[in-house]
């Protein structure tokens, strides 16, 4: 049950981080998600991604809407805020989020029936205006609460467990992000986390929507023959265009860069995003080519992975709005109300 | 062109500061601010006016209308009935001329013949060859138009004795630095004043200066609701535009620009977001309510539909938010630009399962403001949404009303928040936990301590740990807390305002919203006929137990609301457990503004048999 928590027990040999974490800390209740779910693999990666960014855990606000992907806050980041929201409206409670305290990193969990379909207008709307968050699809192509219907991520033609065949065309929202101007735009697969945790810590450091589509098997509705979504299909499939490190400025490069093409993105806060390109033909700086080469290469039924545009001079709704370094949710009557003198001349305006 | 008919077979209506003007223009003709200067001019002659725009869901070409009943007794609702109609839209003719008063008047545009058949026998005609003297005037077709309005202002000021330094003192302030404009207006109105004095013979309708406007201010509830949200100390606005809703998001907007952008740094201390349907605004003011900050949604009855999930959360997980609803005609998109109280019922149980809200109710602008302001103390303090409930009638029309106040002194509850420090000390904290006896629980925002104070939110029954349960103890506990708080609620609500004749009156009436100045006036007209009833103004829900009171003490309560099947008369029968009988529906619901001569006229309609029988026995 979620409402069991794991014991406080730390080996003293664990690892701890430069703030004096370990991995644990960053840890939530047990998942009561189904043995081998993919959704539970992106739980261990935004862990990873944390420790290894040294987030103070209670800087976060995890939100999500409903399903299975958004019961996952629950399973991480323990010491964090969490929220979780209505079905299909978590961009919207973010973005409220958000505005009230632009101090705190916020992620989104959603999932291809909470995001795709019910709550694609809110998608859709939160990455236009740029809200400063990590965006996680954690994509199956199933609902899974409800025993394995399509979602609209199903690719036309895949099939259900129980053989329906799908016979509506998938929603793409990797392809949908880059449209709507998200200035950092990923697909990761869960069963490659190697992959999919510098794409997070990569995400977090962006100031801006930055969004990732991580395709995340179910294995009780939606990993059988003739789905496009399964372990099996995906790993044949998978088309990554490029390897990425995400190196934080204060720690020594020690990665070993024998082969590709190296190019290094330096983000707002100076971070480094450094990518070894898998593919000559792609280049992550392009939104429109990105676009092509994407919808491209899924027409012959390849999933396409990997950081697949960011715009490093990204800028988020709070500089759009102008907003106070402070956080609204900080400010008293004294900086709020223009005070009785002010409102005497305002009657005085209205005789 | 034929200045006058001659049509004297009913006295003529003679009344000075005491009678009702009607102006039936076409929308999109400009009519709008020569209206509004006529309303004003006679504010500034110390005599309280009350306009009222009756308007279509369109930006030009059909029939709108600008009611001003002028009051020297400060009477601000409808009275009924239409001493002199402006008549300028061809359009409404027939329905306009049958609304005026016999003995009244009638004020038209005489460039063209209109047959005797057009005319009532009983009624005073004043016709001004209006397009005439403009088309002679002007050159230009938008100045022929726009002008003509000023020239009936003209005319109407020589008629109804009303100082024309007035007209060109308004003129000078709203063509600050634009002198061409002004002099051309002043000059339009001229010739209106030099017409009627040279070719109208005199009518029994009189301005006379009087000193009974004071302080009083004239402002629309609209804009008083979104200066309420500014000293409130709303921070974070998210909307969707539906009529007749809009114009406080603007005006909000409008009066952040002006007073909250920091001085030093340029930057604002507000959020506003033009979300892209309802849903969303009301997610926004979750997410920020949720975060600590003050927020609130302006909507209007499908709005309400919209967010009713979304106020289903915010109840269960208590998370404190504003809504504003201005409501309009309903149901579906009903009568967008028409006034009712119709969202009783859908605002007090809005969404699934057993839910409960705290309503405002507001009289008037001054009550928008006090009641917007208070709104976002109450919301922190209980944890819960808190409804306005406004109506066009009020929002989007001018009215005099008490200044608005506000104490510098004045902190803002942010209710029951445990800091970083109390955390610290290992204050014991349990987000669903009642530990007060008030039903009300604490909360933290999220970020405030490193290890302790973090919980999880959700719309799934928890305990009072805010852990995940579906036990049904847990689930109990919370319910029970939930019905404790509304207890508290009770106490913290703006209490009603009882008016009573001191145990002569055996009928009560119970009324509330917009309804409140008409009511005044009714209660007068009732008394002339030596009908005396006690009343009181709901203006809140939950009813404080004064309401039950009230109800107990007499035998028989008149409630007068705007709708057609009395939703705060079934919420009084709900909450108190009331015989239905007892409560008697005074209903107008035709989506203009209830009348003091309508509600007169329906309870007297009741009471009389009572007393013809005594009087028998």
């Amino acid at each position: 049950m979620t409402y069991i928590a794991k014991p406080k027990l730390h080996h003293p040999t664990l690892a701890c981080n430069a703030i004096g974490f370990t991995r644990r800390d960053y840890e939530g209740k047990i998942s009561t998600l189904c043995a081998g779910c993919g959704h539970d693999s992106i739980s261990a990666s935004i862990i990873q991604a944390c420790w290894e960014l040294d987030i103070e855990p209670h800087r976060v606000a995890k939100l999500s809407g409903i399903g299975c992907s958004s019961k996952t806050p629950d399973y991480f980041l323990g010491q964090s805020h969490g929220f979780n929201t209505v079905h299909g409206r978590m961009p919207s409670v973010l973005t409220g989020a958000n505005l009230a305290n632009r101090d705190l990193l916020y992620l989104g969990v959603s999932g291809d029936g909470d995001s795709a379909s019910i709550g694609i207008g809110q998608f859709v709307h939160a990455i236009r205006r740029g809200v400063n968050m990590v965006y996680i699809v954690e994509n199956n192509g199933v609902y899974g609460l409800t025993k394995g219907q399509f979602s609209a991520t199903a690719d036309q033609g895949s099939k259900s467990k129980k053989g329906v065949v799908n016979t509506d065309s998938p929603l793409d929202l990797v392809g949908l992000a880059m449209q709507l101007g998200a200035t950092f735009v990923a697909r990761g697969f869960s069963g490659d986390k190697k992959q999919l945790v510098p794409l997070i810590k990569a995400a977090i450091a962006h100031k801006g929507a930055a969004f990732i589509d991580v395709i995340s098997p179910c294995v009780a509705f939606n990993n059988h023959a003739g789905s496009t979504k399964s372990y099996e299909y995906v790993r044949e499939h998978n088309e990554a265009v490029n390897r990425l490190d995400f190196i934080d400025v204060r720690a020594e490069i020690t990665v070993d860069y024998a082969e590709g093409e190296i190019i290094d993105v330096t983000q707002h806060d100076g971070n480094i995003i450094r990518l070894r390109k898998l593919r000559a033909d792609f280049n992550t700086h392009d939104r429109v080519a990105a676009m092509n080469y994407v919808h491209a290469h899924q027409a012959k039924g390849e999933v396409v992975t990997g950081l697949l545009y960011v715009d490093p001079d990204a800028h988020d709704l709070h500089e759009h709005f102008n907003t106070t370094e402070v956080p609204i949710n900080r400010l008293g009557a004294k900086e709020l109300s223009p005070g009785a003198e002010a409102l005497a001349k305002i009657n005085n305006s209205l005789r | 062109m034929n200045a006058q008919i001659e049509t004297r077979r009913h006295p003529r209506i003679e009344a000075t500061n005491d009678f009702v003007v009607k102006f039936a223009n076409v929308n999109g003709s400009g009519s709008a601010s020569a209206n509004e200067l006529f309303a004003r001019a006679i504010l500034r002659m110390g005599v309280p006016v009350s306009p009222r725009n009756i308007f279509p869901s369109n930006i030009q070409g059909l029939p709108t209308w600008y009611e001003v009943r002028v009051s020297e007794r400060g009477w601000l609702g409808r009275r009924g009935g239409v001493d002199l109609m402006v008549a300028m839209n061809p359009q409404t003719w027939d329905a306009d001329l049958k609304e005026i008063e016999p003995g009244g008047y009638l004020f038209y545009d005489s460039t063209r013949p209109l047959p005797a058949s057009k005319f009532r026998d009983d009624i005073h005609v004043i016709g001004m060859p209006l397009t005439a003297i403009c088309n002679r005037t002007y050159a230009d077709a938008r100045q022929r138009q726009l002008f003509k309005n000023i020239m009936y202002l003209g005319a109407l000021s020589i008629l109804l004795d009303i100082d024309a330094r007035e007209i060109k003192r308004l003129f000078a302030e709203q063509y600050k630095g634009k002198e061409k404009l002004l002099d051309s207006n002043v000059q339009a109105l001229e010739l209106g004043r030099e017409h009627a004095a040279q070719h109208l013979d005199p009518i029994g309708l009189h301005v006379q200066r009087a000193d009974n406007v004071g302080d009083k201010i004239f402002v629309d509830g609209n804009v008083a609701a979104a200066l309420g949200c500014v000293y409130g100390g709303a921070t974070v606005c998210a909307w969707y535009p539906i009529t007749p809703s809009s114009s406080l998001a603007e005006a909000f907007q409008k009066y952040c620009m002006k007073y909250r952008v920091d001085a030093e740094t340029g930057r604002n201390r507000f959020a506003i977001v033009q979300a892209e349907d309802e849903i969303a605004s009301i997610g926004m003011c979750v997410g920020a309510g949720w975060n600590g900050a003050r927020a609130f949604t302006t909507t209007a009855g499908p709005g309400i539909s919209l967010m009713n999930e979304f106020i289903g959360l915010a109840y269960f997980a208590e998370i404190p938010i504003t809504i504003i609803d201005v409501q309009r005609g309903g149901p579906s998109t009903g009568m967008p630009t028409r006034t009712q109280q119709s969202d009783v019922l859908a605002c007090a149980y809005a969404s699934h399962g057993d839910t409960k809200h705290v309503l405002l109710l507001p009289e008037d602008p001054h009550e928008c403001f006090e009641f917007s302001a208070q709104a976002f103390d109450l919301a922190d303090r209980l944890q819960t949404p808190i409804f306005v409930l406004t109506d066009l009638d009020i929002g989007m029309n001018q009215r005099l009303t008490a200044p608005f106040a506000w104490n510098d002194t004045r902190e803002y509850d942010r209710g029951k928040v445990m800091t970083a420090e109390e955390l610290e000390a290992g204050r014991d904290f349990g987000r669903y936990k009642d530990v007060d006896g008030d039903g009300i629980p604490y909360r933290t925002y999220p970020g405030t301590h490193a290890e302790r104070g973090a919980y999880f939110t959700r719309g799934t029954s928890r305990d009072p740990y805010a852990r995940y349960s579906e036990r049904g103890p847990d689930y109990i506990y919370n319910m029970e807390r939930l019905l404790r708080k509304w207890e508290t609620a009770k106490s913290l609500v703006p209490q009603p305002i009882l008016r009573s004749t001191g145990g002569e009156a055996q009928d009560g009436v119970i009324f509330y919203g917009s309804t409140s100045p008409s009511m005044a006036e009714a209660i007068e007209l009732l008394g002339k006929q030596s009908l005396v009833l006690d009343t009181l103004r709901v203006r809140a829900f939950p009813f404080p137990d004064s309401v039950g009171e009230f109800i107990r003490r007499h035998e028989r309560v008149f409630v007068v609301e705007q709708n057609r099947d009395g939703q705060l008369r079934t919420l009084l029968i709900n909450e108190f457990g009331i015989d239905p009988a007892r409560l008697v529906a005074i209903l107008h619901y035709d989506g203009t503004p209830i009348t003091a001569r309508s509600i007169a006229a329906a309870i007297a309609a009741q009471i009389r048999p009572t007393k013809a029988k005594e009087k028998m026995a």
